[in-house]
């Protein structure tokens, strides 16, 4: 059994990394302080419960969740969940896979950048449904397995995939809509001219 | 389409690398998520050596995740905010 004295030693280094999931759940960052407060609490009571040498980045994440679907689900169900199973696979590539890394001397991950805004990277993972920003921010953001998905959400783990593979396509789909609306690419999927990178409407 | 499936008329070196290919892409994620066993990491390896296609595919969606869980981070909590937990846990260690 863990000792409550210990808590705040062993715990307060994952402060930032829950802000941020909190911040791309509650999208609010009066909300996002809230529930990161709330979930140390939570944590702080209930840590005689938590299993010394498991995993504590992981329990804590497993409380944060929970905090989150339990407040905020009810303020945030929104109907307009898309139909992710129509996307394609590796969507993104399939129509900007050429451009980047176009020019020399350049890595993917530059050419990426020039791309997209973190802003829109943010609003695109932001503007998922609640259970699939949720698989992907623990996986692709917090590195977690899929088992400790698993776990965390308290969902077998072919759900856990099942989720991560709609969500990682409906991430991508709304990222080429960013990337449509700022005329980077024409509808064929293709550059127009270069320059256009330049030119924000 | 002959007996075994395959179709007629193709050189079977291109159908053992479309499969590879395929097989590959298919485990992309469990590759890129750390989930695959040495075995099948080794051998998707080999395959990216020898095939560009699929290496760029890899490529763009390693460097995407790079770029998503960058772009996600907050570089800063916000003022005040460890401190006034670590004062409320303090209280609530106190009361004990």
């Amino acid at each position: 059994m863990a000792d409550q004295a210990k808590f705040a030693d062993q715990a307060m280094e994952y402060m930032p990394s829950l802000y941020s999931a909190a911040m791309r759940m509650t999208r609010k960052p009066a909300d996002a302080e809230d529930l990161v407060q709330e979930t140390y609490l939570r944590a702080y009571r209930g840590f005689g419960g938590f299993k010394e040498g498991t995993n504590l980045k992981a329990w804590l994440y497993r409380i944060l969740t929970n905090t989150f679907i339990n407040r905020y689900r009810s303020q945030q169900r929104r109907p307009d969940e898309t139909n992710l199973d129509d996307i394609e696979d590796f969507f993104l590539y399939r129509r900007l896979g050429g451009l980047e890394g176009a020019r020399a001397n350049r890595s993917a991950e530059d050419e990426l950048l020039d791309l997209f805004t973190e802003t829109e990277v943010k609003e695109a993972v932001e503007s998922l449904p609640e259970q699939f920003r949720i698989a992907v921010l623990l996986a692709d953001v917090e590195g977690f397995s899929y088992k400790e998905i698993a776990e965390i959400l308290d969902v077998p783990i072919g759900t856990v995939m099942s989720r991560l593979h709609r969500g990682r396509k409906g991430l991508q789909k709304r990222l080429y809509d960013f990337a449509v609306q700022r005329r980077l690419v024409g509808d064929e999927g293709r550059q127009e001219e270069s320059t256009s990178v330049a030119e924000h409407p | 389409m002959t007996s075994d499936g395959t179709e007629p008329g193709l050189d079977p070196g291109d159908l053992i690398s479309q499969a590879a290919c395929r097989e590959s892409l298919t485990e992309l994620y469990w590759f890129l998520d750390g989930e695959l066993t040495v075995e099948r990491r080794t051998l998707i390896r080999t395959h990216l050596e020898a095939c560009n296609g699929c290496l760029e595919t890899f490529d763009f969606e390693a460097e995407l995740r790079l770029v998503v869980s960058t772009s996600c981070r907050e570089r800063q909590l916000p003022p005040g905010l460890q401190e006034r937990i670590a004062q409320v846990l303090a209280e609530l260690t106190e009361e004990r």
